[in-house]
Order: structure tokens, then sequence, then C-alpha cells
């Protein structure tokens, strides 16, 4: 509900900001100052298929945790059986999509946008900002369990608390998918 | 929530106590449920990048479409509801349920919809 109110707001105001910088159009300031669109689509692309593999490797960490006491005879067995690798892996992207995030809004403070500019920046730095600080509790979680699986191993018992941190992992996920296509892609 | 002990390369059932089945996803699943969300995301932003499209009346349904399908198959698959008893999709699918009721909602309350369809 939280993401939804979040999004609600951002299409309430979409549209109706007074001044620019506006996500698909140029605009030109009343000082004659230029100002392009400022949504980069090539690099959100990017970031959302990162976040999107990082749901794949939650699910083969999940299945490694589930399938830790089953004799693993080839290398490809052993490398899908690695809870620590595929774990690992997706914190790793978690981070990734965050350094994509903290790309987008450095730029886009430097090209003029910022949360106060206008209500298009106040809704978009609101929402993605929200989904931020969910993915960087996604990746605390996710190196928590990192750690304990170096200390003492994740096995078949632990399974529910890795499913628990990759249902919320996918969570994220969810949300993204939605952001990606009502902020980023629809004009 | 889904049963915790086997995932194989193949789809496989197991029979519980209750003499309920579940079948899992193995990872020969997985790998081709990301391959189809990424060939979805490609096509979305493909769709983006042609101006007649984007232009067309089709261009904001068909990325809600898309969308939709990426959302549902992260569901289904990758969270398991598609394997998971039925109170569990339930308690899923009624909150998402007033959750969109309630994004509508909101967008007919502040006129972005009845802008659109009168």
């Amino acid at each position: 509900m939280l993401f939804v109110s979040l999004i609600s707001t951002y299409l309430i105001y979409k549209g109706r900001s007074i001044v620019g910088p506006f996500p698909h159009e140029e605009w030109v300031s009343p000082t004659g100052q230029h100002f392009n669109a400022i949504l980069n689509i090539p690099v959100t692309s990017a970031s959302t298929f990162v976040l999107l593999m990082s749901s794949l490797f939650m699910v083969l960490a999940l299945a490694a945790v589930q399938n830790k006491n089953v004799p693993k005879r080839t290398t490809g067995e052993r490398i899908l059986g690695s809870s620590k690798l595929w774990l690992l892996a997706t914190a790793v992207a978690g981070t990734t999509f965050l350094g994509f995030q903290a790309f987008e809004f450095t730029s886009f403070v430097h090209e003029g946008l910022s949360i106060r500019t206008n209500l298009f920046g106040s809704s978009f730095f609101t929402l993605t900002g929200f989904h931020g600080a969910h993915v960087t509790a996604g990746v605390i979680w996710l190196l928590t369990l990192l750690s304990i699986d170096y200390r003492r191993g994740l096995g078949p018992n632990d399974a529910l608390i890795v499913d628990i941190a990759a249902l919320y992992w996918h969570f994220v996920d969810v949300v993204w998918i939605a952001i990606f296509t009502l902020v980023y892609l629809i004009k | 929530m889904a049963d915790h002990h086997t995932h194989s390369d193949t789809p496989d059932a197991e029979t519980h106590v209750s003499g309920e089945v579940h079948h899992h996803p193995g990872w020969s699943t997985y790998w081709k449920v990301a391959l189809i969300l990424t060939i979805i995301t490609v096509g979305e932003v493909w769709a983006y990048y042609i101006p007649s499209f984007v232009a067309s009346r089709a261009f904001v349904p068909s990325l809600l479409v898309m969308s939709a399908v990426k959302f549902g198959i992260v569901v289904m698959f990758y969270m398991h509801l598609k394997y998971d008893h039925k109170l569990f999709r339930a308690l899923f699918t009624g909150p998402l349920f007033v959750a969109a009721v309630t994004l509508i909602s909101l967008l007919f309350l502040f006129g972005h919809l009845v802008a659109r369809f009168g």
C-alpha cells in the first residue's frame, strides 16, 4: 500500500509540473536555459535487467540451501549448489542497482532537477528513493544471510528464513517492474 | 509458503501428510523464466523507441500488459505462488486487488482518468 500510494501520487502529479526539467520532454526556461528530457532510459533499462537477474540469483540461492544435502557430482552441480555464490551474486546485483540509482540521482541534480524543483522531482525522488531504501534493506539482509552461511553454513533447516528473505527481494523486484513501466516508459 | 525440501533440475511432486501434492520448479525453469523476463523487458524498451507506436493508442495498454505479465511471472514462479496453498494465494491476491482498486480510485478522484475517459 505504501508503494501504491507513492505510485498514485506520481501518476496524479504526472504532467502537472509548471516548470522543468520534465521527464520526457525538452524545456526552455524563461531565462532561456535549455533542459533536455531528464530520464535516461538506456541506463534505467540496464539497472532493471540487473534487478531482474538478481531475482534469478535469489531463487538459485534458495534452491542451493534446500538442496544442500544432495550430493553434487559435476562442476555444474557444485556451482548451482553453492548458496554462498548465489547469495553473494544477489547482493552484488542489488548493490549494482543502487549504484545505477545513485548515478541517476546525481546526474538529475547536476541537470537541474532536485526534490524541490517541481512536482515531478518531488514525486519521482520520493517514489524511487523509497524503493532504493527497500533495496538497501534487502542487500543488508542478504549480507547477513551470507555471513551466517560462512560462519555455520545454511542448510535445509534454514530454508524458511532464506525463503522469507527471497520473498522480500522478489517483492522489491515486482515493485520495480511497475515503477519502470509507469514512471520511465509511459510518456 | 512453499515446501522446503526439494528443488531439482526437473519439476517434481511431493505428497505431504495431508495428501496434498506440491510441485516445485527446477533450476531449468528458473533460467527459462529469467529469459522470458529479459525478452519482455527488451520488448518494452524497444516499443518505447518506436515513435509511431508511441503515438498510437496501443502504446500504453501494451506496456501495461507486458508489465503485468512480468509481474505475474515473478509472483507465480519466483515467489512460488503457483505452487503454494490457495490460502497464500488469497493472502497475496486479496491485498493486491485492494491496492489496485485504491490506485484506480485515486486516479479517478483526482481527475486523471476522468480527463482521459470522460
